[in-house]
């Protein structure tokens, strides 16, 4: 039972349990945006799982393949992969059964959704991770599209179809990721540098990477407020909504016209935060 | 600079979370304005929450935070005028917006001592209309007695504004204390607000 929980524990660490729990928020806002009579609870078990199966196999795979990033780096050098308390075969075994599992459980479930999960997780892993994150910078907007695909397929679940709210809604996470990741690159600066992953901050500098944050906020406020009041929410929480946002743009603002070490962390906190929020606000409004 | 504890995070949060439901649920109803200046009013508190609840105390070092908490007051008399004194709106909104502006512009560009008896002004009049126009309002039968707290929540956010300005100068409360004091005083000004109106 000892070996059993020590095992659990050492997976829960590769899946990342903040950020999977993060996109399985999004895609169950995807799916109740539609609409659709949530009290089908079989379907929205079945969307929780698949989703949480694919996501958790997406993110070990990627723990898999950046094993040797992630012994260079102090942020990482204690996960499992790179500390040695879970050996590559396990992770690769581990990460390959929890994404079959997820995109096959997805499929059964709905073949569009199943679809848009399995896009999902190869834009993450193959495009993102092994094919572009060690080549260029711009990697990160395959990184957004992937991020995108939860959302998308929630939605696709709950209306049948892949309709322009869903892109809107997908296109926010696009635009919100860049301020999750470059705020978090500029962060760790070095630690990228001794790695040897081109960021943005490394080949355009800090304040170009600013800029790009403040602007990818503001796409992302400006879709996500689109999206929203076109799906017919609430005034209320469109004004909530609003604040969210403002709040949003003030601290991007901020950390582009003063920037500090203080500003740039708080903003990647309130970026998390502020996701979060429009998601729940997307499903309370929505029961 | 002083650590935020667990009960500060927690206070934080309860002011965040109380504005948040304020400005979702709790103004519906009123017309544009009002409704405009309330949003604007608990937007800030809710913003306010989670900015020091994000950044820490060292948030206050910063002189945006004198001019967001004149917003607060600001926009909140200009919507209880708006809402309950219609016909001196007009003139009340110039009074908003050219003291805003004064509160910005002494801020950024004059000596210190200019900057503070303007801010003092505004934000005096601001606090007076919040204290004493809910009492008005019960004394002519026009609101229920529970809208008090509203009045109290002006004389709180008085009392935080004063505590802001002990944190730039010289004062007999040490930055410490004040620092332990404000989540406290923001989770119950958000609260005297909030329940003030929810039993209007």
């Amino acid at each position: 039972m000892a070996v059993f929980k020590e095992k659990l524990h050492l997976y829960w660490q590769l899946i990342k349990s903040l950020q999977t729990g993060l996109l399985l928020a999004t895609g169950l806002a995807g799916y109740m945006s539609a609409r659709c009579p949530v009290t089908h609870w079989t379907t929205l078990l079945g969307l929780s799982c698949s989703l949480f199966l694919s996501i958790s196999g997406s993110t070990v795979l990627n723990m898999w393949f950046d094993r040797d990033i992630d012994a260079r780096m102090p942020r990482t050098c204690r996960r499992p992969l790179p500390a040695g308390t879970v050996s590559p075969t396990e992770a690769l075994l581990l990460g390959l059964a929890l994404a079959a599992a997820g995109v096959g459980w997805a499929l059964a479930l709905d073949w569009l959704y199943g679809l848009v999960v399995f896009a999902g997780l190869f834009f993450d892993v193959v495009v993102y991770t092994i094919w572009l994150k060690r080549r260029t910078p711009w990697s990160i907007v395959w990184g957004g599209i992937a991020g995108g695909m939860p959302i998308l397929a929630g939605r696709a679940l709950g209306a049948g179809a892949i309709d322009w709210i869903s892109a809107l809604l997908a296109l926010a996470i696009l635009f919100w990721i860049p301020t999750h990741i470059m705020t978090f690159s500029m962060r760790y600066f070095k630690d990228y540098q001794s790695a040897g992953v081109p960021t943005f901050p490394a080949v355009y500098g800090f304040q170009v990477t600013r800029l790009v944050i403040t602007l990818s906020s503001l796409a992302a406020a400006l879709c996500i407020g689109l999206a929203l009041v076109s799906i017919g929410m609430a005034w209320g929480y469109l004004r909530l909504l609003a604040v969210l946002s403002a709040g949003l743009l003030l601290i991007a603002a901020t950390s582009l016209a003063r920037p500090s070490e203080r500003v740039n962390l708080g903003l990647f906190k309130y970026a998390s935060l502020y996701m979060l929020s429009s998601m729940l606000l997307l499903i309370v409004d929505a029961l | 600079m002083r650590k935020l504890t667990a009960p500060d995070r927690f206070l934080l949060l309860g002011a965040g979370l109380l504005a948040a439901y304020q400005v979702a649920v709790g103004i519906d109803g009123w017309h544009a304005l009002p409704l405009a200046s309330f949003t604007m009013a608990f937007g800030v508190l809710l913003l306010a929450g989670l900015l020091l609840l994000i950044l820490g105390f060292e948030i206050l070092e910063s002189r945006l935070v004198v001019i967001a908490s004149t917003a607060i007051p600001l926009s909140l008399s200009l919507g209880l005028i708006s809402a309950f004194l219609p016909a001196y709106q007009p003139a009340y909104l110039v009074f908003v917006i050219l003291g805003f502006s004064a509160v910005v512009f002494t801020r950024l560009f004059t000596p210190r001592k200019v900057a503070a008896l303007t801010l003092f002004v505004i934000h005096g009049v601001a606090g007076l209309i919040i204290c004493f126009l809910p009492f008005w309002l019960i004394a002519t039968g026009r609101a229920s007695a529970s809208f008090a707290l509203v009045g109290l929540g002006g004389a709180l956010i008085g009392i935080g504004r004063l505590l802001l300005s002990f944190f730039a100068g010289r004062s007999v409360l040490s930055r410490g204390t004040i620092q332990a004091l404000l989540p406290g005083l923001l989770f119950l000004t958000t609260a005297a607000f909030v329940t003030g109106f929810v039993l209007f």
